[in-house]
């Protein structure tokens, strides 16, 4: 039994959190933020001089072959930054897709340049009726000489402006909600008939709605096996969901620390909020809430880390607790700051709506929690 | 013990409900919806209730108020809720105009009263400060004498809509010996007066309509206080239980939960409707139930109301329990969006990602923290209830 980080997972843990207190303090995270594409370029630089966009990669490739506790590690010291770059778009996604479909050659030409900054990249699965089915997959790809063609349309491509290139899912075989039949591509994001459409999302990021309109690819785009994708984008879905769960533990303890500093010094009635015991009890639970999510994340990491038979369902039991207690921990740190919390100037309304963003990606709370019921009593 | 609509009660209700069909039209609701139209159009639509003589709905008639039973006013809110059309803005109509008929002297309801029923004049609230919120007793704003003025000094915050305010109403310190609630006064202040500055806040659903206005040497007429010096308090209490009772919003949650549930039979996973799923049907229930019993909790209330009683504790409960439920539905709404709930929408407040009510419902859902938080925050009404009720403390 032993909840310790590696001396390296400190190491690593340590040079995020210092990044964020030096440079990424909220001000110049909102600049970053309103900027073309929603991140900073140079940031990005740095990300890589520090080695954090090879956190996931295997040696082979020059990774630092990190395993999930080390990007859990990142991860939450970004939540706690609200760093907006795009490390879950390009190097989990997009990266570990590639990492885990694609062929030696594949991911000896790709990730070098992910790990090195200088490829962007997303992942297009989502469509508008997908809600969080991976399955439910209608863009097509059809067979067209040596290549394929592609054709549909993706909705909320996180990254999708400022990829180069794209892994698509499309469909080469079956029908809609079927598992079988769903392919991944490699397409160039400027390649002709693809039409990018951007716009951001609450927490800020900037996504796109594509079409591919017709779009031809040589069969060297295929990622992976034709019509056998699935298992690989679960995979790689179930890693991005733990990482987003660990950068949501990060949020939560932020949220907390500032609420609770509020209620300390602001004052009502002549005494501090704080002393007031419906407040004081409101803010042990939610202090509850994040101890609670935080055991669930490391009950999920440690199963996953030995593939036991349980992962998936710890997993599940995670989102669930993230959005539970997440929407607890937003809503009391809103509501314990009074009208101080509903102004943008303030950060806290910022790290609620990344929370509130991270509770349905890839899986709201009920979603997940339908399929642990599934795992357990049926 | 009966609830039965009466003959006349039809008709009653279909009238309204004709009115609504005919006058809130989809070209009316596009302007609404528009910041930059807003304004003009929500003046223009109270103008039209104006004429048809349902603009004061709560006011005596002897003040041009409609002089409805009850039950035609739970018909009204109810059908005006149905047809989706928002209420007046309340800060004239509902919260300074029944202080001034109240309150005010015969001269003050000549002159103030009329640009209030006719939407002329746009009011705003000038009650909470930066360290005076919760505890609004401790305003410190102060207005002193000087002749037949008084000269205000000091600042407001939170201040709804102050950007398109023609007059502001005012809680001020003019006296600082005794109980704080002592040396407060009321005042009507024109907001064209030299010395008024109005700052805009951004609220987290990234729009404006807070402020912050700064009163520096600000001249205003004795004329205009309502009542007496430093006795202020007293009036805006009785106003703030008015407030907290159209904080509910019953009729509003009623349709917009409607409204929910049909969004979700055509949105779903896996290509089944969220609304035939039975853990989201437990969802909408918990809530639906809650709402039907406050439906009732707020008949009960209004009923006391009429039979003589000025809004009491009771206010607090229905402020408590019907911001709880807007704030669930709110949360269902974006839940049904899915991660299409976070788009943000464009500055003139369209949406491009194809989504149809995403941006909408992320939009409801954040100023919808505020509901809890405004009108006197709902820890402070329990604190109310648990010392008022039940003698606790
Ligand atoms: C969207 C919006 C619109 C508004 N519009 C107006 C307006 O037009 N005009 C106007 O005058 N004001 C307006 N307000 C201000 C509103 O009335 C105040 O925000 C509210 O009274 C709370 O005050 P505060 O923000 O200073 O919070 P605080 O009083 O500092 O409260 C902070 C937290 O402490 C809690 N708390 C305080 N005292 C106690 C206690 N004794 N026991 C337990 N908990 C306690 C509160 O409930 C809250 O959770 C608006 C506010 C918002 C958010």
């Amino acid at each position: 039994m032993n909840f310790d980080f590696s001396e390296e997972q400190n190491m690593l843990r340590d040079s995020v959190s210092r990044f964020v207190m030096d440079n990424y303090d909220f001000a110049t995270r909102n600049e970053v933020v309103a900027s073309e594409l929603g991140y900073s370029a140079s940031n990005w630089n740095t990300f890589a001089e520090l080695g954090w966009l090879s956190v996931p990669f295997s040696e082979s490739v020059g990774g630092f072959g990190g395993n999930a506790v080390d990007t859990m590690v990142v991860m939450e010291q970004m939540g706690k930054g609200l760093v907006a770059e795009p490390f879950v778009g390009t190097v989990l996604l997009f990266g570990g897709l590639i990492e885990k479909a694609g062929s030696a050659d594949q991911r000896e030409a790709l990730l070098p340049d992910v790990i090195a900054g200088e490829t962007q990249g997303a992942f297009a699965y989502l469509e508008r009726q997908s809600r969080y089915d991976l399955a439910d997959v209608t863009t097509r790809a059809e067979s067209a000489g040596d290549g394929y063609t592609l054709t549909g349309s993706k909705a909320l491509v996180f990254n999708g402006m400022a990829a180069q290139t794209l892994i698509v899912a499309a469909r080469t075989s079956g029908e809609q909600y079927d598992s079988d039949g769903i392919s991944l591509f490699l397409v160039d994001a400027a390649a002709g008939g693809v039409t990018r459409t951007g716009y951001r999302l609450m927490d800020g990021q900037l996504v796109a709605n594509i079409e591919f309109d017709g779009v031809t690819v040589g069969a060297d785009a295929l990622l992976g096996a034709a019509g056998e994708a699935l298992p690989a984008m679960q995979a790689v879905v179930d890693d991005v969901t733990l990482a987003l769960c660990a950068e949501a533990l990060g949020i939560m303890e932020t949220l907390n620390a500032t609420t609770v500093e509020y209620a300390k010094t602001r004052q009502q009635f002549g005494v501090a909020i704080g002393s007031f015991q419906a407040l004081q009890h409101r803010m042990v639970d939610t202090f509850m809430a994040y101890e609670q999510t935080k055991s669930m994340l490391y009950r999920t990491v440690c199963s996953l880390e030995a593939e036991a038979d349980d992962a998936s369902r710890n997993l599940h039991a995670l989102k669930v607790l993230v959005a539970r207690y997440g929407k607890q921990v937003g809503d009391e740190a809103i509501q314990i700051h009074g009208g101080m919390g509903l102004t943008d100037e303030l950060d806290v309304g910022h790290y609620v709506k990344r929370l509130m963003t991270i509770n349905t990606l890839f899986g709201d709370g009920a979603f997940h929690q339908a399929r642990f019921n599934e795992l357990t009593y049926n | 013990m009966d609830t039965q609509f009466s003959a006349e009660d039809l008709v009653f209700q279909a009238e309204v409900r004709q009115f609504y069909k005919d006058n809130y039209t989809a070209e009316l609701q596009a302007k609404l919806a528009n910041l930059d139209t807003y304004k003009q159009t929500q003046i223009e639509w109270q103008k039209l209730l104006f004429d048809k003589g349902w603009v004061a709905t709560g006011w005596p008639q002897e003040y041009g108020g409609t002089g409805w039973t009850d039950t035609q006013k739970f018909i009204f809110s109810t059908e005006r809720s149905s047809a989706g059309a928002p209420d007046v803005v309340p800060f004239g109509l509902k919260m300074v105009g029944p202080v001034i008929y109240a309150f005010g002297n015969d001269e003050q309801k000549q002159r103030f009263l009329p640009g209030i029923l006719n939407s002329d004049d746009w009011w705003c609230q000038g009650y909470s400060e930066p360290g005076a919120g919760s505890d609004l007793a401790s305003l410190k704003t102060k207005a002193e004498l000087d002749g037949d003025e008084y000269v205000v000094n000091g600042a407001k915050i939170w201040t709804s809509y102050a950007q398109y305010a023609d007059w502001i109403f005012c809680l001020v310190r003019t006296n600082n010996e005794g109980k704080k609630q002592q040396g407060i006064s009321f005042l009507l202040i024109d907001m064209n007066t030299p010395g008024i500055k109005v700052n805009p806040i951004v609220t987290i659903d990234g729009h404006h309509s807070l402020n912050e206005v700064e009163f520096n040497d600000v001249r205003v007429p004795v004329a205009n206080r309502i009542g007496e010096q430093d006795k202020g308090w007293t009036y805006a209490k009785a106003l703030l239980a008015h407030e907290r009772t159209s904080i509910a919003g019953v009729a509003d949650s009623k349709k917009n939960l409607a409204q929910v549930i049909e969004l979700a039979r055509t949105e779903g996973g896996s290509g089944r409707s969220l609304i035939n799923d039975p853990a989201f049907q437990k969802q909408v229930s918990d809530i639906e139930i809650d709402l039907m019993a406050l439906e009732f909790t707020e008949l009960r209330v209004l009923a006391a109301l009429s039979s003589g009683g000025a809004p009491g504790p009771e206010s607090s409960l229905l402020k408590i329990k019907g911001t709880e439920i807007q704030q669930a539905v709110q949360e269902l709404r974006m839940q049904v969006a899915g991660t299409f709930g976070g788009v943000l929408s464009d500055e003139s407040g369209g949406d491009i990602s194809g989504h149809e009510f995403g941006s909408d419902a992320r939009r409801a859902y954040m100023y919808g923290r505020a509901t809890t938080i405004y009108g006197g925050s709902n820890e402070v009404q329990k604190n109310i209830i648990s010392k008022a009720v039940l003698g606790l403390g």
